[in-house]
């Protein structure tokens, strides 16, 4: 059953998006457009102190000056900034007490994206903290955790009930300056999640966000801060699906972990934005800045699979501060189509024994563009330094591309640095061997792709693992070439 | 079981297969022999359904249905196995979770319900035995790392895991040592019934003496130019094929 470029065409038409539908929850919106007045509506909606709304204001002035990066290997037509809703929250006069109480119409939309809120609670032990268009509606578990001393809550609780921990941390990883789309993000954010382990204390439990972006036009502005005090743990997943969409939607969200001395984190994501029809119309604009910065003996592991977005611009960091401690990315990449990716990790390494692994699978199916972009940096205080980098490309067409680039730069003598690279076209011969044991077209490619990601998926907790073959499997039915 | 009539195929305009008519009923073993080049595998891969081939000319029937009409991955459900010559490697996929998938889509065509786990690994330690295959092997991927001798014996052991109706081993015996080449024969041994049939394709007598074959078929220039009872073999093995090429020259 080799494919045509026809057939392949006629087959992903008939592939609408899964998640691609409105949900009809009134909005109590801000008016289109940016600038400083929209900043204080956005602030006085959400109830903020002082000391919130001038982080925000100086951020803005800040974003002023700035100019959108250039230097990813992506195209795009910029976002028009003055024609994006900043704050769009679901109109509800009172917040939840308990999930009863949640309007039936959002469960119902929870329930199309496949995650029953009381299923996840029951079965999974997975404590949802779900985000709807910039105001988390729901949240569980929390007095359990509350036992433990941790804090589990969205962004403005946060910024109300614990401003100490919140003035502490927030920017100390990615300052407001650290590029355009994280100042933007510094200046207009509406919500997030915010998590504090305390000292020694193991989280028992995978914490776990959902995002959506729910309103036509609504640029999503999330910021997210992790910490985990010294000798604490905890294992963080995010991840999404977005309604079809005509125009491009940007988000550009703010990821910030903290491990101190002895501490680890485990960030997970299984990233699904709306990617664009067939003909690269519409789709989400993903420009994403996460990193983390290890303590002594700290690790931080991100591992993500990203299948959605039109563009997708994220570069997961460690800055292994403390001595002898460990960054990690592992990270599976899927565009098809028209998507675009430039995507990679940055490791820091400033402290002594530090150690960082790079496992990136990108996979190019129809028009795509997949870019790997990896910085390891060892400075010369980091005696000792060990790095290892492995960037596999598999392409599903002769039309798409992969494209790896690695910058190493080595201060400190004593470093050792590993890099692999390899490129492979999905092999027919492998494709017959399944076809010939019974196995279908589309069955096979799920399972070559899934032994392709293999070291990134075993990373993923159990029910997030699954849930992101499925989403392989989704990402490219009918997609060789 | 199976019956090719004046088959023809070609590969890139090429034509491969020159009107091949062969027939090999239940419970039969058939041996095709023949010079490198002759066709053989190419046999094997058009019956399989393999894509590059065309089918220009002939007929297949098996065991009742057009086997020509069907999908690669249908004739593979109709209980049609190709043991391959150069088997090939799925890096990531372990042999167990590739063999279930394979089984269940295999009983969903047939409108049997999923095996369960219990009784599919039951199943996998009771044909590992038959093909005394390194229990550490079927979990391990699919062909990657194993050696000549390994991927060979683990073809055998997926055929006895999937219980096919046609099993057609393309050069199985090659590249097997003293020892596996016995366990291979004997596997096969073991999987003969009166249901099903199977088709050797080898360069080498001494497999048949192992696998006792019904009929030996000459595949030469796309065609079986001769067939007899397994001491054609022998004299093949003897005398080698240029009495043969002769003897068509001739015509
Ligand atoms: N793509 C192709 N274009 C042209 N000729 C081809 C192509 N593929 C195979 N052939 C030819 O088809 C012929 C038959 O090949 P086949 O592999 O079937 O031989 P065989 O009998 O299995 O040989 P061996 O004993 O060496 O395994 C060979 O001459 C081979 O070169
Ligand atoms: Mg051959």
């Amino acid at each position: 059953m080799g494919y045509t470029e026809n057939e392949l065409a006629k087959d992903l038409e008939n592939q609408e998006y899964k998640f691609g539908f409105v949900t009809n929850i009134e909005s109590d919106k801000a008016p289109k457009g940016l600038n400083e007045g929209i900043i204080r509506f956005i602030s006085a909606k959400k109830e903020e102190p002082e000391w919130m709304l001038d982080f925000r204001l100086k951020a803005f002035v800040l974003w002023k000056e700035m100019t959108e990066p250039e230097w990813a290997h992506v195209h795009y037509e910029k976002p028009h900034f003055q024609d994006i809703t900043y704050y769009s929250a679901p109109k509800q006069s009172k917040k939840y007490e308990s999930w009863d109480d949640v309007d039936p119409e959002m469960k119902e939309t929870m329930a199309k994206l496949g995650i029953s809120m009381e299923e996840q609670q029951r079965l999974t032990g997975v404590a949802v903290d779900f985000v709807m268009d910039s105001v988390s509606v729901a949240t569980s578990f929390k007095s359990k955790l509350a036992e433990l001393g941790i804090i589990f809550c969205s962004f403005s609780e946060a910024v109300k009930d614990h401003p100490e921990l919140v003035r502490k941390y927030m920017g100390s990883v990615v300052p407001v300056t650290d590029n355009f789309y994280a100042a933007l993000n510094s200046a207009v954010f509406t919500d997030g999640s915010f998590c504090y382990i305390p000292k020694g204390v193991r989280c028992p439990m995978e914490l776990s966000t959902y995002f959506r972006i729910n309103e036509g036009g609504t640029g999503q502005f999330e910021r997210t801060l992790v910490v985990a005090d010294q000798g604490a743990y905890v294992s963080y997943l995010e991840g999404c699906t977005a309604p079809q969409r005509d125009e491009n939607q940007l988000h550009a969200a703010v990821v910030e972990l903290i491990a101190l001395d002895d501490a680890e984190i485990k960030y997970s994501t299984v990233q699904n934005w709306y990617p664009g029809d067939k003909e690269g119309k519409g789709g989400i604009y993903n420009f994403v800045t996460k990193r983390g910065v290890c303590e002594r003996n700290a690790k931080i592991a991100w591992t993500q699979v990203e299948t959605g977005s039109a563009v997708t611009w994220k570069y997961p960091s460690c800055v292994l501060k403390g001595d002898n401690s460990i960054g990690e990315f592992y990270s599976v990449a899927v565009t098809n189509n028209y998507q675009q990716a430039d995507t990679g990790t940055k490791m820091i390494h400033l402290g002594k024994n530090t150690k960082s692994t790079i496992i990136s699978k990108g996979i190019s199916a129809g028009k795509s563009q997949n870019s790997y972009r990896g910085l390891v940096q060892i400075h010369k205080s980091a005696d000792n330094a060990r790095n290892f980098s492995q960037c596999d490309s598999l392409l599903m067409t002769d039309e798409c591309g992969a494209h790896t680039f690695p910058y190493i730069e080595c201060k400190n003598s004593s470093a050792k640095i590993e890099h692999e690279a390899t490129t492979s076209k999905i092999g027919e011969d492998q494709i017959f061997y399944c076809l010939q044991r019974g196995i279908s077209e589309e069955k096979a490619i799920s399972l070559i792709v899934n032994g392709y990601c293999k070291e990134v998926l075993n990373q993923l907790p159990m029910e997030f693992a699954v849930e992101a073959q499925k989403l392989l499997a989704i990402s490219l039915e009918g997609s060789v070439g | 079981m199976i019956t090719i009539k004046n088959l023809h195929a070609s590969i890139d305009g090429k034509e491969i297969l020159k009107g091949l008519t062969l027939e090999v009923p239940a419970g039969q073993v058939h041996a095709i022999m023949g010079p490198n080049g002759a066709g053989k595998s190419t046999l094997a891969s058009v019956l399989a359904g393999r894509e590059d081939y065309e089918v220009t000319e002939g007929s297949v029937d098996f065991d009742g249905v057009d086997l020509l009409e069907l999908s690669t991955e249908d004739r593979a459900r109709e209980g049609m196995f190709l043991a391959f010559q150069y088997p090939v490697e799925i890096p990531g996929v372990s042999n167990v979770n590739f063999l279930r998938t394979a089984l269940n889509e295999i009983r969903e065509y047939r409108g049997k319900e999923a095996i369960s786990a219990k009784d599919f690994m039951a199943m996998v330690r009771e044909k590992s035995a038959i093909v005394e295959l390194d229990p550490k092997l079927a979990s391990r991927a699919v062909n990657e790392g194993f050696s000549g001798g390994e991927k060979k014996r683990n073809e055998i052991f997926q055929m006895a895991m999937l219980e096919p109706k046609l099993a057609i081993l393309d050069e199985t015996d090659s590249g097997l040592d003293i020892d596996a080449l016995r366990i291979v024969a004997n596997g096969v041994n073991k999987l003969r019934s009166e249901k099903n049939a199977t088709i050797v394709i080898t360069h080498y007598q001494r497999l048949l003496d192992y696998i006792i074959p019904d009929v030996v078929h000459v595949l030469y220039n796309g065609r079986i130019v001769k067939s007899g009872p397994k001491e054609l073999a022998l004299e093949l093995e003897e005398k080698g094929y240029d009495w043969i090429k002769a003897e068509q020259e001739a015509k």
